[in-house]
């Protein structure tokens, strides 16, 4: 379980377990996420790290546990309530997920005119063009996705969530398959969005590097539990010799 | 009901396959269910619908012409020497009429937006699944199923109609054309002999049958592009079933509908 302090929890798991046929990705998960704070969950693929974040968002359903997010439990809240929680969640995808039949205009204009369907065309124009700013794209407003870069994509993935103002952010291997430069880049830009938006995050990631420059609390998900928790500091100082294979892997073998 | 365990500890009805079967026309039904139910809840999705309906109607124009046009020439050249035996050839536009109006319009562009509309929605949106944009769509707190299948089923339904009874005039017209080559029948007379023997019934039923048809292809094409698997192999999988789904159910369709027009004809 993640440490607490006197902040407000804004994600609440509770022995979350989730099966795919026999196979158990999650099996007694505990965590809390306290408003403003971004956990980076480590771990081997498919230990159920992005299972984790789509469950918290309502994409799949739990078989056992509770998940409350902002005080609502995800999976007994009906289709319109969920509808309404998840104009507060942002969810960056891993491959960014950009639909690939609309320009970026279209792109962050559609969560917009149907979640905020009093904004005049020239409210939604403003708003297109700030959340560009922010993530520094305002040139790729008229391009489509196939036209953008693997960083170029990731960034408006998450101008698109950002339109809608969330106040918590789910990141699924932020920079995964991405060059170190371009890496750094969208770790600087996770934590301007904790900052500018006063976000909760998740961070899915194998990147250490990442987890380090982004998160508050690390996590390891290994066999269906959070073996290790707390700050980088604490987890990789550890004895766990799954932690020390992250760090080893991570921060030795690349040097 | 007594369940049945197999080999691998899973429980089944009557037998893995069966129920398997039963399962998939339970989730058609649903699909179908959560359409109606979307289809008359607002927000509505107009400009997506109008969007579609263009894809699926104004796109399909060449090849429904086509074909059409083509069918009009070959029926009327295949029927000739048989009612030419008897010196019936006047008879031809009567002939044509009927057979383009009541079967041959509605089933073969039926079966050709099967093919051009069904696969391609069952392309679009299993590539959109696969790809995880549905997911990015139901993240951002919006309704994907009203904004992709609400609104391609409609397209599909509302359009089909429109290309039956456009095909329909095409195939007449290269009817026309043969007739007046071969036999120097005038317009005026082709158009009263093949109107002499359409009834109103004929060309309601026939647009009844397209609007079933339309809403098959839909329904088709969005159900096995909605819930595709499996990465590009799925996308691949979704559009050919859809495809195949879609022509079986028109089959099946067609000799439902004729059956019951005959029996109220």
């Amino acid at each position: 379980m993640i440490k607490n302090d006197s902040k407000p929890t804004v994600i609440s798991i509770k022995n979350l377990k989730k099966s795919f046929g026999s196979l158990k990705v999650l099996d007694g998960v505990n965590l809390n996420i306290k408003l403003g704070e971004n956990l980076a969950v480590l771990g081997k693929s498919g230990s159920g790290k992005s299972v984790l974040i789509k469950i918290i968002s309502g994409l799949l359903k739990p078989d056992a546990g509770t998940v409350e997010v902002l005080g609502l439990e995800v999976d007994k809240i009906s289709t319109k309530e969920l509808r309404t929680l998840r104009s507060k969640i942002g969810f960056s995808f891993q491959n960014s997920a950009l639909y690939d039949s609309m320009t970026v205009r279209e792109n962050l204009a559609f969560p917009l005119i149907r979640n905020k369907t009093d904004l005049s065309k020239s409210e939604i124009q403003h708003a297109i063009e700030e959340v560009l700013n922010q993530v520094g794209l305002p040139q790729t407003i008229s391009q489509m996705p196939s036209e953008l870069s693997g960083g170029q994509r990731k960034r408006i993935g998450i101008a698109r969530t950002l339109i809608l103002k969330p106040e918590i952010m789910l990141y699924d291997e932020p920079t995964a398959g991405l060059d170190p430069i371009t890496s750094s880049e969208i770790n600087s830009l996770i934590k301007k969005v904790q900052t500018q938006y006063k976000t909760s995050s998740i961070i899915i990631t194998h990147d250490l590097t990442c987890a380090k420059n982004t998160a508050d609390n690390v996590a390891i998900l290994v066999n269906g539990k959070f073996l290790q928790s707390g700050s980088f500091e604490e987890v990789f100082k550890s004895e766990n010799e799954i932690a020390q294979s992250f760090y080893e892997y991570n921060f030795i073998n690349e040097k | 009901m007594n369940t049945k365990t197999d080999s691998d500890g899973k429980k089944y009805l009557f037998s893995r396959s069966l129920d398997t079967i039963f399962l998939a026309v339970n989730n058609v039904f649903k699909f179908i269910g959560l359409f109606f139910k979307e289809a008359f809840t607002a927000p509505f999705e107009w400009k997506e619908t109008i969007n579609q309906c263009f894809n699926v109607g104004f796109k399909s124009l060449p090849l429904v012409s086509l074909t059409g046009f083509i069918i009009g020439i070959v029926f009327t050249k295949q029927s000739r020497p048989s009612l030419s035996t008897f010196g019936a050839s006047s008879w031809l536009p009567s002939l044509i009429s009927i057979a383009i109006i009541r079967a041959l319009a509605p089933l073969v562009t039926a079966l050709i937006a099967a093919g051009k509309v069904g696969s391609n929605i069952g392309a679009e949106l299993g590539s959109m699944k696969v790809t995880e944009q549905i997911d990015a769509m139901e993240v951002s707190a919006t309704n994907p199923f009203k904004y992709l299948v609400v609104t391609r089923v409609i397209a599909t339904t509302f359009m089909m109609p429109v290309l039956v009874l456009y095909s329909g005039l095409v195939g007449m017209l290269g009817s026309f054309m043969n007739i007046h080559q071969n036999e120097q029948t005038s317009f005026s007379a082709f158009i009263k002999n093949a109107f002499s023997t359409i009834s109103f019934l004929d060309i309601n039923s026939s647009i009844f049958k397209a609007v079933c048809y339309g809403f098959t292809i839909g329904v088709a094409g969005c159900y096995q592009g909605y819930y595709a698997e499996n990465g590009t192999q799925g996308v691949g999988k979704a559009a050919n079933t859809a495809v195949v789904v879609a022509m079986f159910l028109i089959f099946i369709e067609e000799m439902i509908i004729v059956q019951f027009v005959n029996s109220i004809r």
